[in-house]
């Protein structure tokens, strides 16, 4: 199992990494029991995240996923944020080892968790 | 203490493999381009192919002390594994059909995943639960024993937490049954740290490999004791006794002999540094790092292990930072297995799920040093707990 220059490159020096307080919307998937749980943090402003942060526990894989997502994610409108596909954010990466392709969804997950809960609050 | 950037090598993996002995790897050199006559052929060139490899082959029944023909060898433990496994029990069901094996929770898969497959074909499989230190309780053990029982196969060293198996006890138990139980150990974690008597330990088969002492890869052995009945698992070139057919792996061989013999010689000695260089790490690590487990207990276990859980770090990223560092180590974690459960070996240890993704194991060999161990001590706190710092979960609100 090899990772991509890319990968160790957020691994190492991970963006976004951090909490939003007061934040517009927050969501969190995974179980610790499973190894892996992600925990992202949205500031909305006008239908745009303005700001995103995350925090998360597992593999070198998961991290580089929620440090890859939140860079996409920043400056989009909620819209264009839900059109991010987990293909994607493997391709952002240059790819994953195959039994790392399902850390793409957790990122996936926790971003349509705290939009739906931000539309939900509205 | 060096500084950060001047060891880049610290490898504190060697249970997973071990640099070959440069005195092994001289040994076998002749044997691929000048030496390299089939140990089956008659003429002269075969001759010199089979005196080096019989030499081998005594070296280690020496080890092991038993008869020479009493070792055959192998691609390595996994092959060895299979043999015992399915050559004893295809050779028994020949005449009966109810059989019984006791294995325990804690074996490789190379015991584990044959145990399932015999399942499947109808056999009764036990796998004994162990204690937390990760040994098989012997009171267990006696319970499990049943009249169709044929075969116990126990290892003696865990690879994972490094805890050791009283065989000897066990042999001894199952010399007073009333009828016939077959005893096999997979014996790869011990040969480099403890007494592979079979006689003293009451043995019918025991796996072995080249690798994990100093060797070579991709050969090992299994010892048969004479009159153990095996049906091969792979037929036709009838060598080794037509037990297991396949050109005879001569560099290999020779190689695996040497390393033997290198183990055996130094075995006092080697035992001794290992364990005051994991021992004084190990100290420093629960005194450097909070919230941290130690899964190996010290003193029922090899010297060379030290299996931690560090609460709140998930085991692959420590991994990942370490290797960053240029430090070798494994996990337990599912995330490095492709599974999704964790180390098979801490579950059954009583430990939690949600902990035992974070564990990382770190095995010490004949070079490691004090001062790779201080090295590792320079980083190893701040990666936990940056991975701590990360987590939405540890110590959060």
């Amino acid at each position: 199992m090899i990772y991509s220059e890319k990968v160790l490159n957020h691994f190492k020096k991970p963006h976004n990494q951090g909490v939003i307080k007061n934040a517009s919307a927050v969501g969190e998937v995974g179980n610790p029991s499973c190894g892996d749980v992600m925990k992202i943090y949205l500031k909305i402003d006008n239908n745009i995240i303005k700001d995103v942060k995350f925090e998360t526990l597992g593999c070198a894989a998961a991290i580089a996923v929620s440090s890859a997502l939140t860079d996409m994610v920043k400056g989009k409108s909620i819209d264009e944020a839900l059109k991010i596909t987990r293909q994607e954010v493997v391709n952002d990466l240059g790819g994953l080892p195959e039994p790392k392709i399902h850390c793409s969804m957790l990122g996936v997950e926790a971003l349509h968790q705290a939009i739906k809960k931000y539309e939900e609050k509205k | 203490m060096k500084k950060k950037n001047n060891m880049q090598n610290v490898y504190l993996d060697h249970s997973a493999t071990t640099p070959t002995d440069e005195k092994v790897l001289k040994e076998m050199l002749p044997y691929f381009s000048m030496k390299f006559g089939n140990y089956s052929s008659l003429h002269g060139f075969g001759r010199e192919a089979y005196f080096a490899v019989e030499k081998a082959r005594k070296t280690i029944s020496d080890f092991l002390n038993c008869k020479p023909d009493e070792v055959i060898f192998t691609s390595g433990s996994t092959e060895s594994n299979n043999l015992a496994l399915k050559g004893l029990i295809s050779s028994i069901r020949s005449k009966q059909k109810d059989v019984h094996i006791i294995t325990t929770k804690i074996e490789h898969d190379a015991i584990l995943e044959p145990c399932n497959e015999l399942e499947a074909q109808g056999v009764e499989v036990t796998y004994l639960p162990v204690k937390k230190n990760g040994t098989v309780d012997i009171a267990e053990f006696e319970k499990a024993i049943k009249s169709n029982t044929v075969l116990v196969s126990i290892m003696y060293v865990n690879n994972e937490v490094g805890s050791i198996n009283d065989i000897e006890k066990i042999g001894k138990i199952l010399k007073k049954q009333d009828h016939k139980i077959y005893f096999h150990t997979d014996a790869t974690q011990a040969i480099n740290f403890l007494d592979c008597d079979v006689e003293k330990l009451n043995l019918d088969m025991a796996s072995i490999s080249g690798h994990k002492i100093y060797g070579p890869k991709g050969v090992g052995a299994i010892y048969i004791r004479k009159g153990t009945p095996i049906k091969p698992i792979q037929t036709g070139g009838h060598q080794e006794r037509n037990i297991r057919s396949g050109t005879i792996n001569v560099p290999s061989i020779v190689g695996f002999g040497k390393a033997v013999e290198l183990a055996k010689k130094d075995q006092e000695k080697n035992n001794k540094r290992i364990a005051k260089v994991r021992d004084y790490f190990v100290k420093k690590v629960l005194e450097k790092i909070p919230d941290v487990m130690l899964n190996t207990d010290v003193d029922h276990s090899v010297c060379s292990h030290a299996n931690f859980c560090f609460v709140g770090a998930e085991g692959e990223s420590i991994l990942m930072a370490l290797d960053i560092e240029g430090i070798a180590v494994s996990t337990g974690s599912a995330c490095a297995s492709g599974s999704l459960e964790p180390s098979h070996v801490l579950l059954a240890m009583g430990i939690k799920k949600e902990i035992a993704h974070s564990s990382i194991r770190f095995t010490f060999g004949k070079h490691s040093t004090k001062e790779e161990a201080d090295y590792v001590l320079s980083v190893l706190p701040e990666i936990i707990e940056k991975l701590r710092i990360f987590n939405p979960l540890y110590n959060k609100q």
